[in-house]
């Protein structure tokens, strides 16, 4: 298990949440997805056997939103 | 395509707006053909964006707010009202903007905040020096720390001598000097000095960052307004379009079903108890106050009953030798031989005791603690007591008259008394007392004064002690004798008899207590245990702090209250405005623009709230005030 914090753009509407939650969600081997509205993170533990951190950052830059750091570290 | 769209958003609102005005001089030089080509070009550029967004949130099952526009605006287009479609498309890309724009502003007392986290790293490796990334640094690293520099990790000091500007830490201004051996924070800013230190924790799991960690999520952490309105807006925006789809079959009125997906939109509603809840916590962050999110404002909003630990919190918890009495010439050495005994013991009070006579360099045997009295032991060649009137008595030692009526007097002042026996003779004894913070009572006036009826003081200490204090502070209620467990009992027997209680202490043995509590205050510590068991942390030891927390909590709350019915009302507005005819799409969609507006407007305002603890002065209730005091029996010191 591997936990992803994803720095993003501002975030100004509340259903961008919703929108990039379950687009993170989506994708296999990902749980406990959290995204903070207010920071702009997107925080999910994810296995790096179904899926990888790449596969996650396009998840979210489909969804229209800049993405401004990756961290990825071993929980 | 549909990310350059996304991305350009502002680029293409501006060419709307431009449009916008060239259809309008067209529309007074009388050229009805430029007027109508550039409206529709308006609206089709307006729509874009909006469009794409709500086909991306489609795909992922989500209702959203653009796509009831979307679709207003293509029906808009169908019965051909271009203005209407330029204009609110327009002015829902403005508004988005604006938004995004005075967020920002909200949001940044929390940005200042997390800014302060180090970036980069000074690594010392075989006397070279290289400047590494923040992420890079490893547990056991040795680290340089400049004169000006943020202290990039938690860690320990090796070599040099320092002053630290801990404010971001501890929120107290006032520089402190480190120096090897001492612990230094990250995001600690080094005013004066060169350090060589050894990183203890990194990242994120330092201090600095556990409370930035915590800061950012109790922005997020919802109250109970929030999840209810999140709950409703989840199914509200669908409920909008089928009730659109509904009227216009209906009615067959294609104009008054797409005004009311325009009117229908959740906007202010939604983003009206987020925004008040991350101006609030983001201004108790910039004043030292964590606290832990939204659910945590809400109730302490509505404590009535503080209780207090009195050691280390309405105290300084620094316990000293204020009097002494010497019954022999040479009571001095009596004390010198006491304080060596205490050397064996860790009791506050001993490290008094230590602090004031120096201990001698002699064996010390046969030490017994006797719990609630005091200690026994020999020290060289002698035999020493020292504790509690009691623990006299129980050795059968006499206890002179004169000194009892001593001790009663400094009892009354809120000293605890420590005989001192050597060899079955009372020596001499000693008042000892922790002094009580400067601001506490100032603070409790002012707790008063928003709200507060239930002030209750629970300590270790003996009632006599206890009370003198609680009489100084003008607490009506306090509890003695107390070990941890008790205390925590308590405060479940205040939650029982209906009272919303808040527990303040200092986060080192009160857990139970702060984890039990309905709002848990940790005052005066940035540690990991009090940030982990209290709702809301104050990093400075400072009652002005409580006092701001308190006040805060229910103006935030208030706020929220306002931006419901700023959002609920204009929604009431446009419906009447609808039924009675003077309200159409694009007027619809600017009321609605300028109530997001109201309500981000209406939070900032919770930025510039402060409290000053003079304002409360003079205004206080008139001391002394008889306290009731209630005691464990049995458990006395």
């Amino acid at each position: 298990m591997k936990k992803i914090i994803m720095q993003l753009d501002e975030l100004s509407c509340p259903s961008c949440l919703q929108k990039i939650q379950r687009a993170v969600e989506a994708e296999p081997g990902v749980d406990s997805v959290k995204v903070l509205f207010n920071a702009g993170k997107v925080k999910a533990n994810f296995d790096e056997g179904q899926t990888s951190s790449e596969q996650l950052f396009d998840a979210v830059k489909n969804q229209g939103y800049e993405v401004l750091s990756v961290k990825v570290r071993e929980v | 395509m549909l990310r350059w769209i996304t991305q350009h958003k502002t680029q293409l609102m501006i060419s709307g707006v431009f449009l916008l005005g060239i259809s309008f001089s067209g529309y007074l030089a009388g050229w009805s053909q430029l007027t109508a080509i550039c409206l529709i070009a308006a609206g089709i550029i307006g729509e874009l964006p909006i469009a794409v967004s709500a086909y991306e949130a489609l795909r992922v099952r989500v209702i959203s707010i653009e796509l009831l526009v979307s679709i207003a605006v293509i029906g808009a287009f169908i019965i051909g009202e271009y203005h209407e479609a330029a204009i609110v498309t327009l002015l829902f890309l403005f508004g988005g903007w604006l938004e995004k724009a005075t967020l920002g502003k909200t949001r940044a007392a929390i940005k200042e905040l997390t800014e302060l986290a180090p970036q980069t790293a000074i690594l010392l490796t075989d006397q070279e020096q290289h400047e590494v990334d923040i992420e890079e640094v490893e547990v056991g690293d040795l680290l340089l720390v400049k004169a000006g520099q943020r202290v990039p990790v938690d860690g320990e000091i090796t070599s040099g001598t320092g002053l630290l500007d801990q404010s971001a830490v501890t929120g107290e201004s006032d520089l402190v000097k480190r120096t090897q051996g001492d612990s230094v924070f990250a995001g600690t800013t080094l005013d004066n000095g060169q350090l060589t230190i050894v990183a203890n924790r990194v990242g994120e799991e330092t201090t600095f960052g556990k409370i930035i960690e915590l800061v950012e999520e109790a922005q997020d952490g919802q109250s109970d307004q929030q999840q209810f309105i999140d709950r409703f807006a989840t199914y509200y925006t669908p409920a909008v379009l089928i009730l659109g789809i509904l009227v216009g079959v209906i009615t067959k009125n294609l104009n008054l079903a797409i005004t009311i997906l325009v009117l229908g939109c959740p906007g202010a509603l939604v983003i009206g108890v987020p925004i008040a809840m991350v101006a609030g916590i983001g201004n108790g962050a910039k004043n030292g106050i964590l606290v832990k999110g939204g659910a945590e404002m809400d109730r302490f909003r509505q404590v009535t009953t503080f209780i207090f630990d009195k050691t280390g919190t309405l105290t300084e918890g620094h316990p000293s030798v204020v009097n002494v009495d010497r019954l022999v010439p040479n009571a001095d050495d009596g004390f010198k031989l006491a304080a060596t005994l205490e050397q064996t013991a860790t009791h506050p009070l001993g490290q008094a005791l230590i602090e004031a006579f120096q201990p001698v360099n002699q064996e010390v045997n046969q030490v017994n603690v006797v719990k609630g009295a005091g200690i026994t032991g020999e020290v060289g060649t002698e035999q020493v007591a020292i504790g509690n009137q009691r623990l006299m008595t129980q050795l059968k030692i006499t206890v002179p008259q004169r000194q009892i009526d001593l001790s009663r007097d400094w009892q009354k002042n809120g000293e605890t008394v420590v005989w001192v026996a050597i060899n079955g003779q009372v020596t001499g004894l000693m008042g000892i007392t922790d002094p009580i913070r400067p601001d506490v009572p100032q603070a409790l006036a002012a707790l008063r004064r928003l709200g507060a009826t239930n002030l209750v003081m629970m300590t270790g200490d003996n009632q006599a002690t206890a009370g003198a204090i609680a009489n100084q502070l003008g607490i009506e209620e306090v509890h003695a004798g107390l070990l941890p467990e008790d205390k925590e009992r308590l405060v479940s027997q205040y939650q029982e008899s209906g009272q919303h209680v808040a527990f303040v202490g200092d986060g080192i043995n009160d857990s139970p207590s702060l984890a039990r509590a309905d709002v848990g205050i940790a005052i005066g510590s940035g540690t990991d245990v009090a940030i982990e068991t209290s709702g809301i942390v104050l990093m400075a030891a400072n009652f002005n702090s409580l006092v701001h927390a308190y006040g805060l909590s229910q103006k935030t709350m208030a706020n929220v209250t306002e931006n419901i019915g700023i959002a609920v009302g204009t929604v009431g507005l446009l419906l009447v405005g609808l039924l009675i005819g003077v309200v159409n799409m694009a007027s619809g969609m600017f009321i609605h623009e300028l109530s997001i507006l109201l309500v981000i407007l209406n939070s900032m305002r919770l930025l510039k709230y402060q409290t000053k603890l003079d304002d409360y002065q003079g205004r206080s209730r008139q001391l002394p005030v008889q306290s009731k005091v209630t005691e464990l029996k049995g458990r006395k010191n």
